[in-house]
């Protein structure tokens, strides 16, 4: 019997899991990283006594932007125009990507200088840009490193975590034109620094994405470490900054909030080393032409779902990820999205269609480890009980032959018309102690068939007991 | 222009239609800490010992009379002959032996060429050692504390708020510089992108020094 | 009320009553689907600790499943009626308890979502009059009776697994270690990384069976570096996924249910 396939090209969750599952590298570096940020950021949270308080505020600050989004998107795109930008709406990926161009094409360059920005990653926004002769350089030392090496990310923070120093210097010696280089890590970043200097000065145009953007004052804000983002935002003329549309807060009054809650839950740390706040466009300081992309591309979908629109609440701090054993092990690549771990589990089945990635809301156990540490509270298991649902339901409303036969379909049916009825519910208990028989050898299942066979292919299973305790209950009295 | 406007209508309309069974959002709870009770002493020590977390270096002078001396033994110990300024920083705590040059507009190349930067900046939180920059008194544009490898920062005690949420608000407020460009420092940039070993210094000043003066300020203009 | 959740995991636990009530209860049981067909010692070792306190047990036969293994693998309508049946056959008992954190889990986090499912305000309100009414094991011990020395007596060494349902979901906390603190002559091991899930996660051991297996190795390896004898959680699902690992690679450790343990009193 063939395992039900989904509709998506890509392949499901459990079948690139199988294959991430043996890069013995990747599950070092991966597994090393992750207890190293999940130690990092438990330190700086227990600091704070009032760390809960915070992410109830988060979480309702988030809620309320949801609630009167289009409100307060109106109030963005007035403020920003006010204080001299431009705004303009995307409902899509291919949307975005035109107008992009198009303000690139209309400064004549053949070089852009890049932020990291999962948005712009989401919509491919790099692919669009070389298809018009511009080329997008990224300047996050990670990115920098995957662009060069022609990958994908592996990880919302830590792109390049499944390479390691002597795959870089590799790279770095053949693509950077470096001859003489030493695989300390210290000696990598400054062959980068070096080569991205030059790139900084000489761009007149760099784009952007935005950690958040409030509506009030049409501020919009950068967090990140290495300095590229101020070196992007700062020196060429013209910023272009495509931003979500979920990432908008009410006030400047929030930064206070969310300028606490990411950086201890992303890297760890009290405060992470630059953020970048600007408004507009400012006489004398910094590019003097912006435009703010504010883009959809699904992110209405996801708010049509009453359980599941918290998923855009959040705030890509990847403290989920970092604490997510299924993630430690598998990697981002098993998923086969933007957006890896808890979050793109319920994430990107939503923005881009459940039929697209029927396997993400399966690619938990439900531990709930990812609903302890999300800074807003998102209640990720909840959603991927839903969004299974989801799955279930959309396969079921395509119906015919494949569904009807369905292993897991009938399984289920089957086990719901047993425990509907008691004495139906005994018989199988009866059945299930003499179908140990050829299975079971001194208490132990060693060997079952067809969809359970995934189970003792590694493990054990205990024989079904002569008595059940129902049994064992009636010869009580 | 016809289908950017389409864009938008089309965006609000889904997202009215997407809310049209919302529930009522519930009051946002604030009873996270706002203000901190602190003293100036306190606060002073916090923040040293974070910037030096940080491995900022961290000299405390008791009177801005010595500033001019201090900066000029810092960029002596340094070996820094070549300091960009910004054009309001006042004249007695410029440093004397030094070629300075004046930033009015200078371009990006002249600045990747001096030896480093003194400014003073806006805000200090002391909980998170960040330092704030709004462009205001003797702090500049963005440009000269970004591109030069060494930035000096002089912080009157004063600057100095416990949280996060006091200096957000005191930008709101007693500065209302909320719509210039900001820029939280908090530390020399740093990256873990390589094994996850942290690396110190790739974009942005890669030295971080702090004089904090420990009279509050005089001037109304800082 | 009771089903609340915020994800923060509580080193205490959640209060669920602020005055235990000591006097003869009348208890009935929802052994669960599992526990009755695969490990039925559990149930036994139950009703004899409740008896042995003084309490009586009642077992409803009506009952079979509460349907946590349909809403969690997304039939959430074929979890439906096996939701109302659970109310049905419960609806006279005064107290509910479960050897099964994560059935407790089921009802008190997911049959308030159920229940709107329905569309059926009689049985949110049902629902809603249940869950109080509905106590894990452990739970039911240490804040209902008021209990951690039930004299018990377990000489052997012992590692305690907290399973992901109880750690997070009913935030037990430290009860389960209060009342195996408690046995006579029983050493407690501390598990490192104890919070860290074995991968078990129901259909996720088997649709996920790699990922899974990786899971169960890392917690396998932990419980060996114990040298404990026993592995005891306060569920038989999660023990049913490391005793199969334990139990393929020989090591000669084996898996409890913490009743088995609360309910001995002889040495084994």
């Amino acid at each position: 019997m063939t395992r039900d396939t989904d509709r998506s090209t890509a392949l499901p969750f459990e079948r690139a899991a199988k294959i991430s599952l043996q890069d013995s590298q990747l599950r070092r570096n991966l597994g090393n990283a992750t207890q190293n940020i999940r130690a990092k950021r438990q330190r700086v949270v227990d600091e704070m006594d009032d760390w809960e308080a915070l992410r109830e505020a988060g979480r309702a600050i988030k809620e309320r932007v949801m609630h009167d989004l289009d409100e307060y998107l109106l109030q963005l795109e007035a403020s920003v125009t006010r204080a001299g930008g431009h705004v303009h709406w995307a409902r899509d990926a291919a949307e975005a990507n035109r107008i992009v161009q198009g303000i690139v094409g209309s400064h004549d360059v053949t070089e852009v200088i890049k932020v990291k920005s999962m948005t712009t990653d989401e919509i491919k926004l790099n692919d669009a840009l070389a298809e018009v002769g511009v080329q997008a350089i990224e300047t996050d030392l990670a990115e920098l490193i995957i662009q060069l090496a022609g990958e994908e990310s592996s990880h919302i923070l830590v792109p390049a975590i499944h390479k390691n120093r002597a795959e870089i210097r590799t790279l770095f010696q053949r693509t950077l034109g470096v001859s003489d280089l030493s695989d300390d890590p210290r000696d990598l970043a400054n062959a980068a620094r070096r080569f991205l200097r030059d790139k900084f000065f000489a761009a007149k145009v760099g784009i952007s994405g935005a950690n958040f953007g409030v509506a009030e004052s049409g501020t919009v804000c950068v967090v990140e470490s290495e300095g590229n983002g101020r070196m992007c935002t700062t020196l060429p003329q013209v910023l272009v900054t495509v931003m979500g549309i979920e990432k908008i807060i009410p006030t400047w009054q929030d930064y206070e909030v969310f300028l606490q809650l990411l950086p201890r839950s992303s890297t760890g740390e009290r405060m992470n080393p630059y953020t970048s706040f600007w408004t507009g466009v400012t006489d004398g300081d910094g590019p003097q032409e912006f435009h703010l992309i504010l883009l959809d591309n699904g992110r209405t979908r996801v708010l049509a779902d009453e359980i599941g629109r918290q998923a855009l609440h959040c705030i890509r701090c990847s403290a989920c990820l970092n604490v997510c054993p299924v993630y430690e092990r598998a990697g981002g690549h098993a998923y086969r999205s933007t957006y890896p771990g808890p979050i793109g589990a319920i994430l990107t089945p939503q923005l881009k269609g459940i039929d697209q990635a029927p396997s993400l809301p399966y690619a938990s156990s439900l531990c709930g480890a990812c609903y302890e540490v999300c800074p807003v509270k998102i209640n990720i298991p909840e959603v991927l009980v839903h969004l299974r649902g989801e799955v279930v339901r959309d396969r079921q409303a395509r119906g015919g032959l494949r569904e009807r036969l369905n292993t897991e379909t009938l399984a289920m049916k089957f086990l719901a018309s047993i425990f509907a009825n008691p004495s139906r519910y005994e018989r199988a208990q009866r059945l299930a102690r003499l179908a140990n028989g050829p299975f079971a050898r001194n208490g132990a299942i060693e060997r079952l068939p067809g969809y359970l066979s995934g189970w003792t292919a590694m493990r054990d299973l205990k024989a079904v007991p002569q008595q059940s305790f129902r049994d064992w209950w009636r010869s009580r009295s | 222009m016809s289908e950017r406007a389409g864009a938008k209508e089309e965006i609000l309309g889904r997202i009215r239609a997407a809310l049209r069974d919302a529930p009522e959002s519930s009051p946002i709870p604030r009873a996270y800490r706002r203000t901190s009770e602190e003293t100036m002493e306190a606060r002073i020590t916090q923040f040293a010992e974070m910037a030096s977390d940080y491995r900022a270096h961290v000299r405390l002078i008791t009177s801005s009379a010595q500033l001019q001396a201090t900066i000029e033994q810092a960029c002596r110990e340094r070996s820094a002959r070549r300091i960009v300024i910004p054009a309001d920083l006042p004249q007695e705590w410029r440093p004397k032996g030094l070629e300075l040059l004046v930033d009015e507009n200078l371009p990006h190349e002249s600045l990747n060429d001096v030896d480093g930067v003194v400014t003073a900046c806006a805000i200090v939180v002391a909980q998170t050692g960040t330092i704030i920059l709004d462009g205001g008194f003797a702090q500049g544009r963005r440009a000269i504390t970004l591109i030069p490898d060494y930035h000096l920062c002089i912080v009157f005690a004063d600057q100095i708020v416990g949280l996060v949420p006091e200096a957000i608000t005191e930008l709101r407020t007693a500065r209302q510089s909320t719509h210039r460009p900001i820029t939280f420092i908090s530390g020399p940039s740093a990256t873990s992108d390589i094994e996850l070993s942290r690396v110190e210094g790739v974009h942005g000043p890669r030295t971080l020094e702090i004089v904090i003066v420990t009279e509050p300020r005089t001037s109304a203009s800082i | 009320m009771g089903h609340e959740s915020d994800g923060n995991h509580i080193r205490t636990g959640r209060e669920r009553e602020s005055v235990p009530e000591y006097r003869i209860m009348d208890i009935s049981l929802f052994i669960t689907c599992f526990n009755d067909t695969l490990f039925p010692e559990t149930g036994k070792a139950v009703v004899t600790l409740f008896e042995r306190l003084g309490h009586t047990v009642e077992f409803p036969l009506e009952q079979t499943c509460c349907g946590q293994m349909h809403f969690n693998t997304g039939y959430q309508e074929e979890a439906i009626p096996l939701m109302k049946r659970f109310i049905e056959v419960f609806a006279g008992a005064e107290a509910i308890v479960t050897p099964s954190a994560s059935c407790a889990g089921m009802i008190q986090e997911y049959y308030p979502r159920l229940a709107q499912l329905t569309g059926d305000p009689k049985i949110v309100d049902a629902v809603e009059a249940l869950i109080p009414r509905v106590y894990e094991f452990t739970q039911f011990l240490v804040d209902r009776l008021g209990v951690e020395d039930v004299g018990a007596y377990f000489p052997h060494r012992v590692t305690y697994h907290p399973t992901c349902h109880s750690l997070r979901g009913l935030k037990l906390g430290d009860r389960p270690l209060r009342l195996l603190g408690a046995v006579r002559g029983l050493e407690l091991i501390e598990l490192p990384r104890a919070e860290e899930c074995c991968g078990f996660g129901g259909t996720f051991a088997v649709k996920n069976a790699d990922t899974s297996m990786a899971m169960l190795s890392s917690k396998v390896s932990s419980v060996l570096s114990t040298r404990a004898e026993y592995c005891v959680a306060v569920d038989n699902s999660c023990l049913m996924q490391i005793g199969g690992a334990l139990h393929r690679q020989k090591t000669g450790v084996r898996t409890l249910h913490i009743a088995d343990i609360l309910a001995s009193t002889e040495a084994r």
